[in-house]
């Protein structure tokens, strides 16, 4: 069964049909062509997928299309104008947080997503004190995007990646 | 004896070109490539381990609307070399493993092909399977070679005898699991096939050679290679995976030649990757070590035992290591194999050094402990003059500096075992080997356009910074500004390379850049003129047979476990790494901590657990088989030495893309031992291991 629905995506209204069985990430990118999020396991398990939906961090692989009608969506290739780079991307090419380059605008995204987090002051799991603001130590930063999977491990230089772009230590 | 090149752009610390592309998403990966009007290609897999398919029945699926093609056993064209069971698909009804390929829908949907996929219905003739590996089977036998050519079993000298006299002996039986490389993209193909004259098919496919892939699909496909074309600017991690291709590739090609003109694409799901893309083999290794009371080893041997596929045969050169690492008049190593009715098992980064370190590493451990010696300084005194296997001389071997070096940054004379709190805390180190190798194909070709030089090479870009380090190889040796340099790579448009595989890709592509550089200059001085062009071939460049060309490392691990939960940390992981000289720090020390991390996951929490009742990987995704997560890392430092090395290549280089991983296992075990006084010797090291010795 068809649906039609519109999707604001990056900054864009975009007009579509769609599967009811399609997921936000499906759309994106074998409807609309935008393939800045990527599939890496389509359940949820490994973060390539990450966009900002309604400005907060989602797994588009476990969103179905049909359920987000008139939604904003952010890809990576959203974050910042051609030619220019969102600090969190500018902070990636800084600390080298990738290698082949197919988890990073998923971590990219969630990186957004964290920062933000951390602004409204929300605790994570290691957050010892939940009465204050959590402070973005590499322990933090590290909990926050272990949702996001990278094969090649470019953990270490990821974490420095995301406390530059929040202008911590 | 190569002349070295100036460094000059070699050295600097560049960041990737393919970096903003990358960081916004927009670099295309193969299912991405922008087509027109795509159909989608899902494959159906067989439910049975070993048997025949009877019969298809694919009424359902084809009633389906927007179904545009169901391919089975009975209905898919004849394939023109079929000799390899994998990759002659549907070329038969055999089964041979589950999940094996045996049909393929194409719909105008992706969501629409998965549901016809879902609807066919299959008869088979299943027959009893067999898929557990044993050190004690009565079938196992001996390989004609094992992976890359090397022999399956050597001998020299008298291990027996040596073990027999020697004033220590140790003689212990370790184990590494089976292991899925898991590269983020999954294995992926855009297909096309022109719909008029002989046949010619473009492939976007996800590999790690453009040129190996197009040979194997032209062969099967009876094809001139001139009809073929691959091309594939990005990789999305292969690890090995994609070093040779799967058959999904030559799936999503026979699935387009039933619509001529009609791009087609197929990803394999996360699940279909354990079953279809290879994997490393688990591998049983007996060691054997025999030595006097000051460490000299008299003896070494490794009796390996892992599996391959009744259908088709890989060897894991598990063993090699052994030969070479360790100076000892006597040695012994073989291979033996259980052929299985199981997925096909192929490279995994570093196959044979990283699963082949492992045991030899723990033993020396073990040896260290029973002797009351460093560890370093057992595997010092033990330090061969020359290549104990083929007697020449090493072209350099770093070993000892590596540990030396290693051992004062991580501060390994001020080690101790301790408590802290609820943790207990211990150190432990192991060597690291890769052999340095250069394959015999490649050709580069440079042309001087528009004040600017543009060279070309079928090479890829897998993460390991092929973009960025090949135009500063080509800028030294033309000797101008890497600003000045273009390299493209990644079609077979481009002269033919060599496969990324076997840390051969810098060496290769690299040294065929070299001399098509020299070439040129040769050719036109130093003031060409547009349009100006030479090529270079890597065997033009000199080869140096009188040396044993290796990259040696020394990985040191802090490991602290919960007393009493058995939990495993690792908040330190240090190497120093002798890999000649390094062409970009940058992406040199990413290569190398992301090997030493994936090394830490093999430790740690990397397991294909086998269901022998049905046949397959019980935890086949990413939610059930774990790889290490960010929070799972601690301090992990990468360091080299300053290495000159002018036996190898032009660049001096040796390969660090998979050394990173070869002996980080090893150093965890250790160091869980220290910690814990239990040691494991079954990967990967999990509570449950521990928490029966913990009080």
């Amino acid at each position: 069964m068809d649906a039609e629905i519109t999707l604001q995506v990056d900054g864009e209204a975009r007009r579509l049909t769609v599967d009811t069985r399609t997921s936000l990430l499906d759309a994106l990118r074998e409807r609309l062509g935008n393939t800045s999020p990527k599939k890496g396991c389509d359940h949820g398990q490994c973060g390539a997928c990450t966009v900002l939906l309604d400005g907060e961090r989602a797994l588009s692989c476990l969103a179905l299309a049909v359920a987000h009608d008139g939604a904003a969506v952010t890809t990576a290739d959203g974050l910042a104008p051609a030619g220019e780079l969102h600090p969190v991307q500018q902070a990636f090419l800084d600390t080298d947080a990738f290698q082949c380059g197919y988890c990073t605008p998923g971590q990219v995204c969630s990186a957004v997503g964290v920062l933000d987090e951390f602004e409204r002051g929300w605790p994570s799991h290691v957050t010892e004190d939940l009465t204050g603001r959590p402070e973005m130590t590499s322990d933090e930063v590290a909990e926050r995007m272990s949702g996001n999977l990278c094969r090649c491990a470019a953990y270490v230089n990821i974490t420095p990646a995301v406390q530059q772009a929040g202008g911590a230590r | 004896m190569t002349d070295l090149l100036e460094p000059r752009a070699i050295g600097a610390d560049l960041v990737r070109r393919d970096g903003e592309a990358k960081v916004r998403g927009t670099a295309t990966y193969a299912y991405e490539t922008p087509v027109e009007h795509p159909a989608y290609a899902h494959p159906v897999q067989a439910t049975i381990a070993r048997g025949r398919v009877t019969a298809m029945d694919t009424t359902a699926a084809e009633a389906l609307d927007g179904v545009l093609a169901v391919l089975t056993p009975f209905n898919a064209e004849r394939l023109a070399e079929t000799s390899d069971f994998e990759y002659a698909v549907l070329q038969g009804q055999d089964v041979g493993f589950r999940g094996q390929l045996i049909g393929v829908v194409v719909a105008e949907t992706s969501e629409l092909a998965r549901q016809a996929a879902d609807a066919v219905e299959v008869t088979y003739d299943e027959q009893p399977h067999d898929t557990e590996l044993s050190a004690d089977r009565p079938d196992l036998y001996a390989p004609e070679q094992v992976n890359a050519g090397h022999e399956t079993d050597t001998a020299e000298g008298d291990v027996a005898a040596a073990m027999a006299t020697a004033e220590v002996t140790l003689e212990r039986t370790y184990s590494t699991a089976m292991y899925h490389n898991n590269p983020l993209e999954p294995h992926a193909t855009t297909a096309l096939w022109e719909p008029a004259g002989g046949g010619f098919l473009t492939l976007w496919d996800s590999t790690q050679g453009v040129h190996p892939d197009r040979a194997a699909v032209s062969e099967v496909f009876g094809l001139d290679q001139e009809q073929v074309r691959v091309v594939c600017p990005y990789v999305g991690g292969g690890f090995g995976s994609k070093g040779l291709p799967h058959g999904n590739v030559f799936l999503t090609a026979l699935a387009a030649r039933a619509l001529p003109g009609r791009p087609v694409k197929m990803a394999l799901t996360r699940q279909q990757m354990f079953f279809l893309a290879g994997y490393r083999t688990p591998t049983i290794q007996r060691m054997q070590l025999a030595a006097d009371h000051r460490g000299r080893l008299s003896a070494i041997a490794i009796d390996v035992v892992e599996q391959t596929s009744r259908v088709k045969e890989f060897a894991e050169q598990t063993g090699v290591p052994a030969r070479m690492m360790y100076a000892s008049p006597n040695r012994r190593t073989t291979h033996r194999l259980a052929a299985l009715d199981v997925p096909i098992p192929s490279w995994m980064r570093a196959p044979g050094e990283c699963p082949g370190m492992f045991g030899p590493e723990v033993a020396m451990d073990e040896l260290a402990e029973e002797l009351g010696i460093d560890p370093v300084e057992l595997r010092v005194r033990n330090e061969p003059e020359v290549d104990p296997e083929t007697g020449k001389p090493w072209s350099s071997r770093n070993l000892v500096r590596c540990l030396r070096e290693g051992a004062q940054r991580f501060g390994w004379s001020e080690r101790r075992a301790y408590r802290d709190g609820d943790w207990l805390v211990g150190t432990g180190v192991a060597s690291s080997v890769y052999p340095t190798m250069r394959q015999a194909t490649s050709t580069a070709a440079l042309r001087f356009e528009g004040g600017r030089y543009v060279a070309e090479i079928g090479a890829a870009d897998l993460g390991t910074g092929a973009w960025t380090i090949l135009p500063q190889i080509t800028a030294d040796a033309l000797g101008v500004d890497v600003a000045d340099v273009e390299v493209r790579i990644g079609d077979t448009r481009y002269p033919v390379a060599s496969v990324a595989g076997g840390s051969s890709g810098t060496n290769t592509w690299g040294s065929a850049l070299v001399v098509a550089a020299r070439e040129f200059r040769t050719k036109y001085g130093a003031d060409p003129r547009d349009g100006d062009e030479a090529s270079g071939d890597v065997d033009q460049a000199g080869q140096d047979d009188t040396h044993s060309p290796y990259a040696f490392g020394a990985q040191f691990v802090e490991a602290r476990v919960n007393a009493d939960t058995g939990e495993i940390r690792v908040p330190r992981l240090l190497g120093v790494f002798g890999v000649g000289r390094v062409i970009n720090p940058r992406t040199a020390r990413s290569q190398l901590i992301g090997g030493m991390t994936m090394g830490l996951s093999m430790a740690l929490h990397e397991t294909s657990a086998w269901d022998p009742r049905i046949g397959q990987v019980a935890n086949h995704d990413l939610g059930e088989y774990h790889i290490t997560v960010n929070a799972d890392v601690g301090a992990i430092e990468a360091h080299w030495i300053d290495e000159h090395d002018p036996y190898v290549n032009a660049m001096g280089s040796k390969g660090i893309g998979e050394i990173g991983i070869v002996g980080t296992a090893a150093a965890v075990v250790n160091a869980v031992h220290s910690a814990t006084g239990v040691r494991v010797r079954d990967l990967p090291v999990t509570l449950d291991k521990l928490l029966p010795a913990l009080d």
